[in-house]
């Protein structure tokens, strides 16, 4: 049994030590929101926090959480109230919307540490999530967006 | 416990209280006496056509038959049928229309079919849902005029209402729903009758997607995301070269592994059934296979573009003609200058972000089945998932579920029939999901080609002889982009020298386009540069370009302010872009780093005639999508097969563009047009190749002739 936090609820699993967290979260608890794209940490599909770092959940082992606090998209907020959320949507920045679970986490991760980045420092932090359909212009100005108001 | 619960409780909410009839009323033979005021909400809801049913209380559920993996069509072909019916878009609920293409499909080439390939969703749906929500209207006008007892001519709709101008008398469509009547046959309408564009009140500004807000907080269902009771898990190793066979695994130890339920021997591979995903790929990780490899076994994909030009040159290789006009012979035999080149494209992937899955549930008699998927063709999966368990294709139902990403890979129904098979055998309901090493090794690519293109110019400059000879695997694959029916040359003979080396091959955003346009448009440049003009005069005088590409080239030259100098180490180069009836043109900003071989794309410049735009914003984002996809292929990805067997395993090996290669400037335009909507998802790539090539021989004076532009490639341009 591996006990941690996820989105405020203490949660345990009954897992092997070294199973991707990645799969824990959306086979074993149910929440499908962090997604597989690689399976080798290459394009952030799976981006969640652990103590508020943004990490890839298919390369964290579960008890490596053990104790810790996890967030996924589905805790990012209540609501969708999130000021990234509210800016994906006002900018309408997903098209398939795969990676974007993904995308905001990682992006939550900088506003959280950095409130108002420049666009360099938002690519630069950006640059390991892959977006297929090629969104990235639009993330880049909801991050703006939401940097500004939120 | 996700969309399972959604999927059967709307379908239960639609067929309660309609009982067998429902499908009749589906079918277009609808029997007004159905319905009745006393019963619920619910029971009352009354489908006025096959797209359509309206509830008392004013819900409009409309069928959306557009494929959604990103392109907009959930919500774009549903606003196009509530525009015409005049619905409050307030109240108008969208679901996905079942996989019955007699019902639901579009016409295309006079067959019937749901494929959302080809960016068809818009262009070919448009016509029909205009007519379908028109009919709608119809009824209920006549019910009101009916229960007014005036002419029907003289009353009008306000979204939701019919209105009588002469009283200003109103009713919702919910209460004509509640008690109206539905005839049998439903009215015709006539082309006529359908709102004037200067009565649009959605069509050409847009409405919000419905699919954003559960794309940005986790709640979006994609294929991968579904789970249905009693689920067990199963992932594949399919044969490394293409036309591989399974002869012999390690079978004993795999099923001692953890959590193994099963394997199951495929045609083309191994499937490990388990109780987890996880251990199903590990045990997948560690079966030892013995393959019969198959026709592609000494396959090398570096070697095989060499043998191709064999064949281009070969006079006695055998030809299909593609098109013949004019006489071309004669026209070469009196040129005062003609032109040759030849040109070599790789294979490429589609790498959409969702690797392949699917979910199968056979009902414990086995008679029927169900299928989740995000599928571009839900009509082609309940074809291949019936076929693969013995069944008619109505004993399937197909769930369609978002797509992460389908680029042309998602349209055959191939691996929801895999997931049958297996779920066949195991006799459990199965989720399969393909790893993303698999999705790469066993993915079905854009075909590598060979082509040669030849020219002919008469003494004043004009253009008139045109050859283009294409070689590769892939039939008609090899052909989209190949004409150019945009340049009025009277004398063309373009020709397929087909050859068959067991690569899986198939559509890749504009497929055929990505090379034939950047091999044509090369040589274009290269007579334009002879010719000592400039690019786009030389288009316009010298190939008659028609008037809507003439636009194109005009607009695009106005946007990135073309005969403007450009800083030092920096050029432009200009394409024109092609696809599904859409034309356009493209220009590029680049620099060359000489030391890496890198070529930085800094700004891009696209002007599209894409007809009526239905939604602008999705319009746009699908052609900026494009801009980034062809890019990204052009500039990072490349598939190599050596031995049979593809070399690259995942996102380190296949690079895709990330945000650091965005280009500083991107800007597209779509000419204002009251044509008919053509394609838009494909149009915003074909470009890039040409624009790109010609570009650096403005920079450097040298032609690259070899998609992609890896750096390594260029390094080699440079000091040829």
């Amino acid at each position: 049994m591996v006990s941690f936090n996820l989105n405020g609820r203490a949660v345990s699993v009954d897992a092997k030590p070294d199973t991707p967290l990645l799969w824990v979260i959306r086979d074993q608890i149910g929440l499908t929101g962090t997604k597989f794209g690689c399976g080798a940490g290459l394009c952030g599909a799976c981006t969640i926090h652990i103590n508020g770092e943004a990490l890839r959940s298919c390369q964290t082992q579960v008890s490596d959480v053990a104790g810790k606090s996890v967030t996924t998209i589905e805790g990012l907020s209540p609501d969708s109230s999130h000021p990234l959320q509210k800016a994906w949507v006002q900018i309408e920045v997903p098209q398939c919307g795969y990676c974007q679970s993904g995308q905001i986490m990682k992006a939550a991760e900088l506003l959280a540490k950095t409130p108002k980045p420049t666009r360099d420092q938002i690519v630069e932090h950006m640059d390991g999530n892959i977006c297929r359909c090629g969104t990235y212009h639009n993330i880049i100005a909801a991050i703006q967006l939401a940097s500004k108001e939120g | 416990m996700n969309a399972i619960d959604k999927t059967t409780l709307s379908r239960r909410g639609f067929l309660a209280g309609m009982g067998g009839m429902s499908f009749a009323i589906a079918m277009g033979s609808d029997s007004a006496q159905l319905f009745s005021t006393e019963a619920q909400a619910q029971a009352a809801a009354k489908t006025i056509n096959a797209w359509v049913r309206i509830a008392p209380d004013g819900i409009v559920t409309i069928y959306s038959a557009g494929a959604e993996m990103g392109q907009g069509s959930k919500t774009s072909l549903p606003m196009i049928l509530a525009e015409e019916m005049d619905a409050d878009w307030s109240k108008v609920v969208i679901e996905m229309a079942p996989a019955d293409r007699d019902v639901y499909g579009y016409t295309f080439n006079k067959q019937r079919g749901m494929s959302i390939v080809g960016s068809r969703a818009v262009m070919l749906y448009f016509n029909d849902l205009r007519m379908a929500g028109a009919q709608v209207r119809k009824v209920l006008v006549q019910n009101a005029a009916q229960r007014w007892s005036v002419d029907a001519k003289t009353l009008k709709t306000e979204p939701g209402f019919v209105v009588n101008p002469a009283n200003g008398q109103k009713l919702s469509y919910g209460e004509l729903a509640a008690t109206g009547t539905v005839p049998n046959p439903l009215p015709t309408v006539e082309a006529a009758e359908l709102k004037p564009r200067s009565e649009w009140r959605m069509i050409g500004k847009g409405v919000p997607r419905r699919d954003t807000p559960e794309k940005v907080n986790g709640k979006a269902i994609f294929g991968l995301d579904v789970s249905v009771p009693g689920m067990v898990y199963a992932t594949t190793l399919h044969a490394p070269v293409h036309t591989g066979k399974p002869v012999s695994w390690n079978d004993a130890d795999i099923k001692k592994m953890p959590g193994v339920l099963d394997t199951v021997r495929l045609d083309n591979g191994v499937a490990i059934v388990a109780s987890s995903f996880v251990e199903a790929k590990a045990a997948r990780e560690a079966l030892k296979v013995v393959w019969d490899k198959g026709a592609a076994a000494n396959f090398d994909s570096d070697a095989a573009l060499d043998a191709y030009a064999k064949v281009s040159a070969d006079p006695k290789a055998q030809v299909a003609s593609v098109e013949k006009k004019g006489d071309v012979n004669a026209a070469f035999a009196s040129a005062a200058k003609t032109f040759k080149a030849d040109f070599r494209a790789d294979h490429g992937y589609h790498a959409q972000m969702e690797p392949l899955n699917a979910v199968v549930r056979i009902a414990d008699d086995g008679k029927t089945a169900e299928v989740w998927e995000g599928t571009q063709a839900p009509d082609n999966t309940r074809d291949e998932v019936a076929k693969s368990l013995g069944l008619a294709p109505a004993a399937v139902t197909v769930h369609q579920c978002y797509m992460g990403g389908g680029f042309g890979r998602r349209s055959l129904g191939d691996y929801a029939a895999e997931c049958a098979t297996i779920a066949k055998q195991v006799k459990k309901p199965v989720k399969l999901v393909w790893t993303r090493e698999e999705d790469i090794a066993f993915g079905m690519f854009r075909p590598a080609s060979f082509q040669h293109l030849e020219a002919a110019q008469d003494a004043s400059g004009k253009v008139t002889g045109w050859k283009h000879s294409v070689v590769g695997d892939g039939g008609v694959l090899l052909l989209t982009g190949i004409r150019i029916p945009y340049y009025q040359i009277p004398n063309v003979d373009i020709e397929r020298r087909g050859v068959s080396n067991g690569i899986r091959l198939k559509h890749w955003r504009a497929v055929g386009h990505v090379f034939n346009v950047f091999a044509i448009e090369s040589l274009v440049d290269e007579m334009a540069v002879a010719s000592n003009m400039d690019p786009i005069q030389f288009r316009i005088e010298k190939m008659a370009a028609i008037p809507k590409l003439r636009r194109c080239f005009e607009q695009v030259a106005k946007m990135c302010d073309w005969n403007a100098p450009r800083p030092d180490g920096r050029a432009l180069g200009i394409s024109l872009s092609e696809r599904s009836g859409s034309l356009g043109a493209g220009v590029v900003e680049i620099s060359l780093n000489k030391d890496t071989g890198k070529i930085k794309v800094h700004k891009v410049w696209l002007a599209v005639d894409g007809g009526t735009v239905v939604t602008p914003g999705p319009a746009k984002a699908n052609l900026e999508s494009g801009i980034i996809y062809g890019l990204s292929g052009l500039l990072h990805e490349r598939i190599t097969i050596k031995g049979g067997e593809v070399q690259q395993t995942n996102f380190h090996d296949y690079e895709l563009m990330r945000m650091s290669d965005l280009p500083e400037v991107m800007e597209v335009h779509l000419l204002d047009s009251t044509e008919r909507p053509t394609g838009l998802g494909e149009v915003g790539n074909p470009f890039l190749g040409a624009a790109v090539a010609n570009a650096f021989y403005r920079l450097t004076g040298k032609r690259l002739r070899h998609l992609p532009f890896m750096p390594d490639r260029v390094t080699e341009t440079l000091v040829s």
